[in-house]
């Protein structure tokens, strides 16, 4: 296990100085320092944006950390450079890099807004989920049913979480990122979250479905995505605003699942939740 | 010149009082400054403990080293410590010392101000630091102190409002001291434009500090009477807006941050042209890009709330508004870059400092420039992408800067040599290790880990083990920099000429090092300032 990692170490610090991703290394090597890019459609269109931005940087440090390199080594006193002291402004120089630079952000600008709009459209959506942050946990109820779903770090990585639990953290499956009760949606559906706090502030996010929201207490913010079919699976976030002593523990789970799979669920659910609230039950038995 | 440092000479025989009143009565410029800066020194070292437990209790997933509840308080006080205490006080410090010398005056305008302002900096930070200790700890938020959280916290929550109460009177003191003694007591003859840049960034800077401390300043005092006088401004059950605390805190907040680097433009646009010695590239552009920046600061403050869920047109208008910021600090680099081209450089440890500043600087605006595009901050935001970030551009960014100033004028201060050998180890060790600390966190972040996380899964763990060597390394090598000055000022090599550095230029150097106790007793006559000209 250890030297699993270190080899993982080592070769992704090789191909960060070898410069580029090689196919060979697949999700093990150049992945794991990089967004993900993910399941949605958002999350694609996410990532394809910000490795846009990230080779424009490339490419504009190239040229200017060459140009200062350059200086760097040649024009050093050392070596009997003369300073060219007349060399103290030069309008058409500098209106160049002033105009070059407004359109390459102009460049940037453009993708960036187009895909700022789609995201934020959040209309016709198929399921409806409702949000709610609290200290410590996130409760999920689907819209138009009586099924809602609260969520909590898992038993194990709470075990595991405690001061002196002894256990290690390897030896839990998802160490803080499992919880008890995932959220369940269907793949290819396109879903919308209704997001809410009834404390403080936190903020949902999965990296994998490219969404973040901030729940606020007060506030009902959406977001909406959609996973492409065949991408059924379990996709897991965290809380990205600090909320108090429990902040790294309250994980996200989605499993993502198809649509009948996630009907049958639904169903299930409810029949088990409203037998649930009509005869107490004497153990907890909420939801899978 | 030889006259004006005779006179210097009797007056520092005359006037000077001794013992702890020197310091505690204090008016002249120089004593006030060597405060702030060892006051910075000191918050800088308690800072950087917390930021050493900080990165041990991070060294690995599962470590439990401290509470978590005790982690977050230690990241809030390292924030709120390093910005407040370490960075501003530094800033103040040095505008204390070099402004009144660089515009030719002989002490700063308001000498009794600035002992107020100075003194009452310590009450301020004994509250902030002493919140640790109170019954329930101190306020464990975050330095942006968002509500409802801020609300749960103890006896620590008063203490540290009215920490920032004094802190904020104090710079806006500072700041209109440094507005009156460069619009009154510049020396006949140097106009606004013939002044070093280190006065323009500071003027600016203080016009920034009067623009938006008084609005931090209101938006904690609001928390503080929704907690004990019943209002209701940002708690929603009773009517009021969590997010409106988000608008007045980084209608503050985003200046705030220029704040603490447009003095460090400055100081690097006067150590690059010392030592390629050849003139600043593009003067005026350079002082014409300081004051965009400026301004744009003001209106960029929704780049930290996307995730808010502001209205879209809010966020485009936001993005748009970040992205130009880019445009006049691409000018500044550029005209860096084109003051080393075809100069004759040495490497001193000012000049080491101030290269490292301007590569590493830059990469964090290009994580800036990235983090500006709303979707992709969607992914960013409250991740370690955003840490990696900040840090950039404020430790190689302003503090690198700062170890500059420190390297370049500490001759002129004591009139002695310091180690260069030493000097140089702690650039080197400083320049590698704060990248072995910094750069993983970018992958971490991409990798999906959040900021603020007491602990985390065993994925995260290679790159945060890199980070804290990195951390621990850098952290132990900040303590050549005291020892270096120490021993300096104690048994440097006196040095002969006004300057030490060849290519020195400005009205600093005009004076004997170490400069007399009053500074300019009587103006530069217009040859001084001709001679002192950088452009
Ligand atoms: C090219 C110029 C810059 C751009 C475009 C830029 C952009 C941004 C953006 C968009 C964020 C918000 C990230 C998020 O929370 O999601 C951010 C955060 C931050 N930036 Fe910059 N930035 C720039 C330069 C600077 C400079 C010069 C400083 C300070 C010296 C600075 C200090 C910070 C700090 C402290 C934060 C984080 C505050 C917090 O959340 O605690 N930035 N920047
Ligand atoms: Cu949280
Ligand atoms: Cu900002």
């Amino acid at each position: 296990m250890k030297r699993a990692r270190l080899g993982t170490l080592l070769g992704t610090l090789a191909l960060a100085l070898a410069g580029g991703p090689q196919p060979a290394w697949g999700k093990s090597g150049w992945d794991e320092l990089n967004m993900p890019r993910g399941v949605t459609n958002v999350s694609t269109r996410i990532y394809a944006l910000h490795m846009m931005a990230f080779w424009v940087c490339v490419a504009i440090a190239v040229v200017v950390f060459g140009v200062m390199i350059w200086s760097l080594i040649f024009h050093r006193k050392s070596r009997g450079a003369v300073p060219d002291v007349s060399l103290t402004h030069s309008t058409r120089v500098e209106i160049v890099w002033t105009a070059v630079p407004v359109l390459i952000l102009i460049g940037m600008a453009a993708p960036a807004a187009r895909l700022l709009v789609r995201i934020n459209n959040n209309t016709d959506p198929q399921v409806n989920i409702r949000v709610t942050g609290f200290q410590w946990g996130w409760r999920y109820q689907y819209l138009g049913s009586n099924v809602s779903v609260i969520s909590k770090l898992s038993e194990s990585s709470t075990a595991a979480s405690m001061m002196h639990s002894g256990i290690s953290p390897t030896s839990v499956p998802h160490y803080l990122l499992s919880v008890d009760h995932p959220l369940v949606v269907p793949v290819g559906e396109k879903i919308r979250l209704l997001i809410t706090s009834i404390d403080v502030i936190h903020s949902w996010w999965v990296p994998d479905l490219g969404v973040k929201r901030d729940a606020i207490p007060g506030f009902l913010n959406d977001a909406s995505f959609t996973i492409a079919p065949g991408k059924t699976g379990t996709y897991r976030g965290q809380c990205t605003e600090l909320c108090g002593r429990g902040h790294a523990y309250m994980p996200i789970v989605v499993h993502a699942v198809t649509p009948a799979a996630f009907e049958a669920w639904l169903k299930h659910q409810s029949a088990l939740q409203s037998e649930a609230a009509t005869h107490p039950p004497t153990t907890a038995a909420t939801s899978g | 010149m030889a006259e004006s440092h005779a006179t210097a000479v009797h007056a520092e025989h005359d006037h000077k009082p001794h013992g702890w009143r020197r310091w505690v009565f204090a008016t002249n410029h120089k004593d006030i400054g060597t405060m702030y800066l060892i006051l910075s020194g000191v918050m800088f070292f308690i800072g950087g403990t917390a930021a050493m437990v900080i990165r041990a209790q991070l060294f690995k997933s599962g470590m439990k080293l401290v509470d978590p509840e005790v982690f977050n308080s230690l990241t809030t006080l390292h924030g709120l410590i390093m910005i407040f205490g370490a960075i501003m006080p530094a800033w103040v410090g040095l505008g204390n010392w070099m402004i009144p010398m660089q515009v030719g005056a002989p002490d700063m305008a308001l000498p009794r101000l600035n002992n107020l302002s100075f003194w009452i900096l310590p009450f301020a930070f004994t509250l902030l630091v002493g919140s640790f200790f109170v019954p329930g700890g101190s306020i464990a938020g975050g330095w942006y102190m968002y509500p409802p959280l801020l609300q749960q916290f103890g006896a620590a929550f008063p203490m540290t409002i009215f920490a920032i109460h004094l802190m904020g009177i104090s710079s806006i003191l500072g700041a209109i001291n440094i507005i009156v003694t460069i619009m009154n007591l510049r020396a006949p003859g140097m106009s606004l434009l013939r002044m070093p840049l280190f006065v323009w960034t500071w003027l600016i800077t203080a016009y920034l500090l009067i623009a938006v401390m008084p609005v931090l300043a209101g938006a904690v005092t609001m928390q503080l009477t929704d907690h004990y006088f019943g209002t209701s401004f940002f708690n929603a059950a009773g009517g009021g807006d969590p997010v409106l605390f988000l608008h007045l805190f980084w209608f503050f907040g985003h200046p705030e941050v220029y704040i603490l680097i447009l003095p460090a433009f400055g100081i690097v646009s006067e150590i690059i042209p010392t030592f390629a010695r050849k003139p600043l590239f593009g003067y005026d552009a350079m002082v014409y890009a300081t004051a965009s920046i400026a301004f744009l600061s003001f209106i960029v403050w929704g780049h930290h709330m996307f995730t808010v869920g502001l209205p879209v047109a809010a966020q485009l208008f936001f993005m748009l508004s970040t992205m130009l910021i880019a445009v006049p600090t691409g000018v500044k680099v550029f005209n860096w870059v084109a003051t080393m081209w075809r100069g004759s450089m040495s490497f001193e440890p000012p000049m080491l400092f101030a290269i490292a500043f301007v590569f590493l600087f830059s990469i964090g605006g290009f994580s800036g420039l990235m983090l500006a595009l709303v979707p992709s901050d969607y992914q960013y935001h409250g991740t370690y992408f955003v840490v990696a970030h900040f840090h950039y551009v404020l430790v190689p960014g302003a503090v690198f800067a700062i170890f500059a100033g420190i390297y370049y004028w500490l001759p002129k201060w004591s009139g002695r040599m310091y180690d260069m050998r030493l000097a140089k180890w702690h650039f080197w060790l400083s320049a590698i290790f704060v990248n072995v600390l910094f750069f993983p966190m970018h992958f971490l972040g991409l990798a999906g880990m959040p900021r603020r996380v007491a602990d985390y899964a065993p994925q995260f763990t290679d790159w945060n083990m890199v980070a804290s060597i990195g951390g621990f390394v850098f952290g132990a090598s900040q303590l050549l920099l005291p020892y270096i000055v120490w021993k300096c000022v104690r048994s440097g090599k006196p040095i002969e000429a006004n300057s030490p550095w060849e290519g020195a230029r400005g009205l600093e150097w005009e004076l004997p090092s170490p400069a007399p106790y009053h500074s300019w007793q009587s103006p530069p006559g217009e040859a001084v300032l001709a001679r002192a000209d950088k452009h």
